[in-house]
C-alpha cells in the first residue's frame, strides 16, 4: 500500500437525503479518518442505515458532497467508488446451498475465476481462523445459527480489504463472546491497516468501549461528533433517546451508561445513592 | 506459512470440489446412456451395439455398420436425440437462472409466462394462416416473437428501481394467465382442425427436428452458456440477496437484465422449435441444487445435464409407452419427473 491511500479521509459536506417525504439528512457534515473506528448511534428510524447506503452510493442524495481523498461519489464511477468499500448490510439471512468457505470467498468476488487458486482459499480460511470459526469452513451456511451467519458475513466483508469498512449493526445476533471477538478484531485491523471503519451500534456501552469517535445522529442532523468521553453525557442520552440515564466512568476511564426505568423516577433518593455506589462494576446487573 | 488446520481445510475444499465434478461426470455418463437408448428406440428397433457402432462411424471413428442403420441413425434419429439433449439442457439452465435471479425455487421461464406467450404466438400464427410462409418457418417465428415480447415486459419491470423479486414473480404469473387466456381465445374461435393443430403444438414435440433447426438451437445454446458461465460467481453472489451482492461490487441491475435476456433468448429459441415442455425448468435445477449446491460453477452445468437427461429419457419413454405411436413428450416429462422429484424432496437430509 502506498502512502497516498493511507492518508485519505472520507469527507461528507452538507449532505441532504430525502426518501419520499422523509428527510433523513438535513445538512450533515463530518470527516472520517484512517485508523479510526467511528460508531454511529441514534434512535431507530433516524436514517443510520440510510447514511451508510448513501455513502455506498446506493441511495441518491439531494445535495452535498461525499469525497474520499481526491475522488468524489459520482453515479458514473459508482463501481470504481464501491471498490474502496467493504459494506456489511444489516440483513444476515442466508438461504443458499453454499459452504461457509464459499460465502467468505465471495468477499473477493472480482478476483475469483472458475478454478479457485490456492492462495485465495487459504486467505479465506485464515480469515475464518482469526475469528475462531475455521471448524465451520465446510458446513452449509443454511444450517448455521443467525449469530454464526453474522460472523461469517463479517469475515466476508474483511476479505474485501477495503479502505472504508461499513458495518450495519454487526453484533445484533452475537453472544457476548463473539461480540468481543468481532469488535476486537475490527479494532485491531482498523489500526493495523489504517482503515476508515464506520459502524452502527445500539448498545451505548459497547459503543463507548470500541469507538474512537462517536457520531450521534438525530432527526437528520449530527447532534454530536467526538470521543465517547466527551460525547456521552446524561443530557445527550436524554436529548437523543428521551431516556434518563446515569453516566459514570469505569476503572479504565470509559464512560458507563446505566439507564433508569421510567417508573423509578418517583423512587426515594436512596436508590440513587445505592446505584452510585455500585456503578463502575459489573455487579450492577 | 499457514497452520495445520488450514491446510487440512484446503484439502477438504478440494475434496468437495472433486466430489462435485465426480457427480457431474456420473450424470454425464447416465445422460450418454439415455442418449444412445433414445437413438435406438423407434418404429424399427435397433440394437444398442449397432447404434453405438453407427454413432462411432458418424463421428469418424473406426467402426462398420450397414447403410440402412446408418441412414436411420444419422438422418432420422440423431437430430431428434440431440435436440432432446439440447432442449432439455436449455430448459434446465433457464430454470436455474430464473430461480437464481428471483431468489425463488419455484421460478422458471414457464412460471413467468414465457412459454405461454410462445404458445400464444404459435397459435396466432396458425390461426392467421402463417402470413404466406410455410408453417414450419412461421410458427417458430411467431412463438419466438411473442416469447420475447413477454420477456420485454419483464425487462421493463426489472429495470424499475425498487421492484423486488417477489413482485417480478407475481407479474410473471399475471403474464402467464394473460397469455394463456389469449391462447384459449384463439383456440375457441379457430376451426376444430386448427384447434387440433394448436393443441398438438402445445404438447411439445421433438419430431420436427432437423439438422438446420439443430444448428440454430445449438449455436444459441453454446453462446448463451458461455456468457452465463462468465457470470458464474456474480450469479452465485446474487443469491446472497440483492443488497449483499451490491455490497460485494455486483452491478445487480445490469446482471439481472443481462441474465434475463440470455435466458429469454434461449427459452424462446427452443420453445419455438419444440413447443411447450414445462416441467423440466423447475425440476432440473432443484435436483442439481440438492446434488452439488449453488456454486454456479457446478450448479449451471449440472442443471444442463439433468435437464438433458430428463428430456432424453422422456423421449425414450414417449416412444415405448404405446409401441408404434409417439406419446406427447411434454406429458411424459411430468410423469417420470414428478415421482423422482418427490423422492428427492422427501428423502432429503441435511448434510
Amino acid at each position: 500500500m502506498n502512502q497516498k491511500i493511507i492518508e485519505q479521509s472520507l469527507c461528507v459536506k452538507n449532505l441532504h437525503v430525502k426518501i419520499d417525504q422523509l428527510e433523513l439528512a438535513k445538512g450533515m457534515s463530518f470527516d472520517l479518518h484512517p485508523g479510526e473506528v467511528t460508531v454511529i448511534i441514534g434512535p431507530n428510524g433516524t436514517g443510520k442505515s440510510t447514511l451508510l447506503k448513501t455513502l455506498f452510493g446506493d441511495i441518491n442524495r439531494q445535495q452535498g458532497d461525499i469525497c474520499f481523498g481526491e475522488t468524489s461519489l459520482n453515479k458514473k464511477w459508482l463501481s470504481k467508488w464501491r471498490k474502496h468499500f467493504g459494506y456489511m448490510p444489516q440483513d444476515i439471512h442466508l438461504d443458499i446451498e453454499l459452504s461457509v468457505l464459499e460465502v467468505v470467498l465471495l468477499g473477493q468476488l472480482d478476483a475469483l475465476s472458475l478454478r479457485l487458486n490456492e492462495s485465495m482459499v487459504s486467505e479465506a480460511l485464515y480469515a475464518l481462523e482469526q475469528i475462531g470459526l475455521l471448524h465451520l469452513a465446510d458446513r452449509p451456511v443454511n444450517a448455521l445459527s443467525g449469530g454464526q451467519c453474522q460472523m461469517i458475513l463479517f469475515a466476508q466483508a474483511m476479505m474485501r480489504k477495503p479502505s472504508i469498512l461499513m458495518l450495519d449493526e454487526p453484533v445484533s445476533a452475537l453472544d457476548l463472546h463473539f461480540q468481543q471477538v468481532l469488535l476486537d478484531h475490527l479494532d485491531r485491523k482498523t489500526k493495523e491497516n489504517r482503515w476508515i471503519s464506520l459502524m452502527v451500534l445500539h448498545d451505548l456501552n459497547l459503543a463507548a468501549q470500541y469507538a474512537d469517535k462517536l457520531l450521534v445522529v438525530k432527526d437528520g442532523l449530527i447532534v454530536s461528533h467526538g470521543a465517547p468521553k466527551t460525547v456521552l453525557t446524561p443530557e445527550l442520552v436524554k436529548d437523543v433517546y428521551g431516556v434518563d440515564a446515569e453516566v459514570t466512568v469505569d476503572g479504565q476511564g470509559i464512560p458507563f451508561i446505566r439507564t433508569r426505568r421510567s417508573s423509578y423516577k418517583q423512587e426515594p433518593d436512596n436508590v440513587k445513592t445505592k446505584l452510585k455506589k455500585e456503578t463502575g462494576v459489573s455487579s450492577v446487573f | 506459512m499457514h497452520s495445520q488446520s488450514i491446510s487440512s481445510a484446503i484439502q477438504d475444499q478440494r475434496r468437495s470440489e472433486k466430489r462435485r465434478w465426480f457427480v457431474i461426470c456420473i450424470l454425464f455418463i447416465i445422460l450418454a446412456f439415455s442418449f444412445v437408448l433414445d437413438v435406438a428406440t423407434g418404429p424399427s428397433m435397433l440394437g444398442v451395439v449397432e447404434v453405438s457402432r453407427a454413432l462411432m462411424q458418424f463421428f469418424g471413428l473406426p467402426a462398420k455398420v450397414d447403410v440402412t442403420t446408418l441412414v436411420i441413425v444419422t438422418e432420422l434419429r440423431l437430430p431428434i436425440a440431440i435436440m432432446a439433449v439440447i432442449v432439455g439442457g436449455v430448459l434446465g439452465v433457464g430454470g436455474a437462472e430464473m430461480q437464481t435471479l428471483l431468489n425463488n425455487p419455484m421460478a422458471s421461464p414457464y412460471t413467468l409466462g414465457m412459454a405461454a406467450a410462445a404458445g400464444f404466438g404459435a397459435a396466432l400464427m396458425l390461426y392467421i394462416g402463417s402470413l404466406g410462409l410455410s408453417s414450419n418457418v412461421a410458427v417458430p417465428i411467431g412463438a419466438f416473437v411473442c416469447c420475447m415480447l413477454a420477456a420485454c415486459l419483464l425487462f421493463a419491470l426489472a429495470t424499475m428501481r425498487h421492484i423486488t423479486s417477489g413482485q417480478l414473480i407475481l407479474a410473471g404469473i399475471a403474464l402467464l394467465f394473460l397469455f394463456q387466456s389469449m391462447l384459449s381465445l384463439v383456440q375457441f374461435i379457430a376451426s376444430p382442425e386448427l384447434s387440433q393443430q394448436i393443441l398438438f403444438w402445445l404438447f411439445g414435440s421433438l419430431s420436427k427436428s432437423s439438422w438446420t433447426n439443430l444448428a440454430i438451437v445449438a449455436s444459441v445454446t453454446v453462446v448463451s452458456m458461455a456468457l452465463l458461465m462468465n457470470d458464474a460467481w456474480r450469479l452465485t453472489a446474487l443469491r446472497l440477496g440483492e443488497e449483499r451482492a451490491k455490497s460485494l461490487g455486483v452491478n445487480v441491475n445490469s446482471l439481472r437484465l443481462r441474465t434475463l435476456f440470455i435466458v429469454a433468448v434461449m427459452t424462446a429459441t427452443v420453445t419455438s422449435f419444440v413447443g411447450i415442455i414445462g416441467f423440466i425448468g423447475i425440476v432440473a435445477p432443484n435436483i442439481a441444487r440438492i446434488l452439488v449446491g449453488e456454486d454456479q460453477r457446478f450448479f449451471l452445468p449440472l442443471s444442463f445435464i439433468i435437464g438433458s437427461f430428463l428430456l432424453s429419457s422422456a423421449s425414450v419413454l414417449s416412444k415405448v409407452i404405446v409401441p408404434g405411436a409417439l406419446f406427447p413428450i411434454g406429458i411424459v416429462t411430468a410423469i417420470i419427473g414428478v415421482p423422482f422429484f418427490f423422492w428427492l424432496i422427501i428423502g432429503r437430509r441435511r448434510r
